[in-house]
């Protein structure tokens, strides 16, 4: 099963003063394991440019699409067996802390 | 109908709440399918309630029902076009190779791990306990719906909208082990705990309060190792034991102290009361517990035990404050919150005497979060009064009374002012 994990901002970080777990290591120990297919860390939002199509016309605009406080910085591909050991691979991640991971399932259209 | 046929159809009734979580939670595992689960589940009773008047009750009711949910699953696999090719192949494949009734330990652990499923953190809470009460507990949907203050539709929505999210993130129908055991299981028991007062609660249906300690029940003996799952039963036993006597005719809350004691269903006390000295043997029987372990006893454990040191005492006067206000202490340790501390207070005035118990009552107030709750002023009111100053406790009850939403509770504090 597929996950994308978004990797957010968050207004309320921990508190915790225990390190950060070390992002080059959970990228390794998941590519080792198979659980990380790919991902990336993203540019700052100044750099995003949104694109509609709206009657025939390509509008392009400044920014992200959503004004909102969390803000996505990164992703990340996983195929895991389940939502438990996603949410493993997650919490194992520094942005867990320093923000949040939303987790999505693949889509299945073949239902 | 017929004496014998009477009595089939009895038998039927009282097989069915048994067998329908048993056969749920076994289709839930091999079909991967709730909605399909639950059909198959009803349409296998109905047929039950139709046939056994008439052909007479089989050996093993429950199995008859198994085998014919189980055929009906088939039969909808089979002809299915909409349902996902592959599961519905594995499905048809497990489905075919079960034999006539799985072993008990199977069915055991089929609804321990649906008791998990449904309580997932995934899921939002309020879908949790309406999951858990639809699944496990067989509660018809327009009765969660009416506990819930929606409509049927509504409640309907919710639980499919669950059901997908369990089905297409794939929620695991499964029980945690070790460290993720411990994390999880708090979240069970918090829907448990949710679900009970459900029941408990002056507009809430009280069948929910005994589906709750069903469910406990059933926890407790699919997890005997876990003590929080033994002190959660004993704590709703014994919160239990007061229904009779905890409102006045005209359905408004008694106080504890008015309470007449001798209502109390003192053979569910009995057992919580059992309950809680095992625990505290096993307890001083183990050696130090592990880092991972959760603390002991933990806080479902001394609810309870505060919970039967009212219970088991014969007037307020009797009761045992000391060992009250021990357990506040040490659920403040483990849980700080304010109304816990305002408890707190509450215990010590009584084990300690009265400027004890404003001394911790100030100190909770002081973070400001009890500033517009009345039982806080109530608690200081009831705590100056014993201190022998009269004349600010009636102000301060009347205070009190200004700020309760029940009339029962504002006459109740508004007498509290005059004996002042």
């Amino acid at each position: 099963m597929k996950y994308l994990m978004f990797v957010c901002t968050d207004t309320e970080p921990d508190t915790d003063p225990a390190p950060e777990p070390d992002i080059h290591r959970w990228v390794a120990e998941h590519d080792a394991s198979g659980q990380r297919l790919q991902g990336m860390a993203l540019a700052p939002k100044s750099t995003a440019t949104t694109v509609r199509v709206r009657n025939g016309q390509t509008l392009v605009s400044d920014g992200p699409f959503a004004e909102t406080k969390e803000l996505i910085v990164g992703f990340d591909l996983l195929e895991c067996a389940d939502l438990d050991e996603a949410i493993e691979v997650a919490r194992a991640h520094p942005m867990a802390r320093g923000g949040r991971i939303e987790i999505r399932p693949q889509a299945d259209w073949d239902r | 109908m017929t004496g014998a046929q009477a009595a089939a159809a009895q038998v039927a009734a009282a097989t069915a709440a048994e067998a329908y979580q048993r056969i749920v939670a076994a289709l839930i595992r091999i079909t991967g399918d709730w909605t399909l689960a639950e059909d198959c589940a009803q349409e296998a009773l109905a047929l039950a309630l139709d046939r056994w008047p008439v052909d007479g009750v089989p050996d093993n009711p429950g199995g008859w029902l198994m085998t014919v949910a189980r055929n009906r699953a088939l039969d909808v696999l089979r002809r299915g076009t909409v349902e996902r090719r592959k599961l519905r192949e594995l499905a048809v494949l497990a489905l075919t190779a079960a034999t006539a009734e799985p072993e008990r330990e199977e069915i055991v652990d089929d609804r321990l791990r649906l008791i998990f499923t449904c309580c997932h953190p995934a899921l939002p809470l309020e879908a949790r306990v309406a999951l858990t009460l639809r699944t496990i507990c067989a509660v018809a949907t327009a009765d969660i719906a009416r506990a819930f203050l929606v409509g049927e539709s509504t409640m309907t929505r919710r639980l499919t909208r669950a059901k997908t999210k369990i089905t297409e993130a794939r929620i695991p129908y499964r029980v945690p082990t070790g460290p993720a055991l411990t994390q999880r299981l708090p979240g069970v028991l918090a829907v448990l705990y949710l679900l009970f007062t459900h029941g408990y609660n002056a507009d809430g249906e009280p069948a929910f309060a005994d589906e709750a300690i069903r469910l406990a029940r059933l926890l407790a003996r699919l997890m005997p190792d876990q003590a929080e799952v033994h002190a959660l039963r004993a704590l709703f036993l014994l919160q239990h034991s007061r229904r009779h006597a905890r409102r006045d005719a005209a359905g408004d809350l008694v106080p504890l102290d008015r309470q007449d004691r001798s209502r109390w269903d003192h053979a569910a006390i009995g057992e919580a009361v059992g309950i809680l000295d095992e625990l505290r043997e096993s307890e001083l029987r183990e050696s130090e517990p592990a880092e991972s372990e959760p603390a002991k006893p933990g806080p479902y454990a001394l609810q309870a035990r505060i919970a039967a040191c009212h219970a088991t005492a014969a007037s307020v006067a009797d009761t045992d404050w000391v060992g009250i206000a021990d357990c506040y202490d040490r659920l403040a340790h483990l849980q700080p919150s304010p109304v816990i501390e305002l408890n707190r207070a509450v215990a010590h005035g009584y084990a300690y005497g009265p400027a004890a118990g404003l001394d911790l009552l100030a100190r909770a107030r002081a973070g400001g979060e009890l500033d517009d709750y009345p039982l806080a002023i109530a608690a200081e009111a009831d705590l100056t009064a014993r201190a022998g100053d009269r004349v600010r406790a009636a102000a301060l009850f009347r205070a009190a009374a200004a700020g309760v939403h029940s009339d029962a509770e504002r006459r109740a504090l508004l007498d509290r002012a005059d004996e002042a």
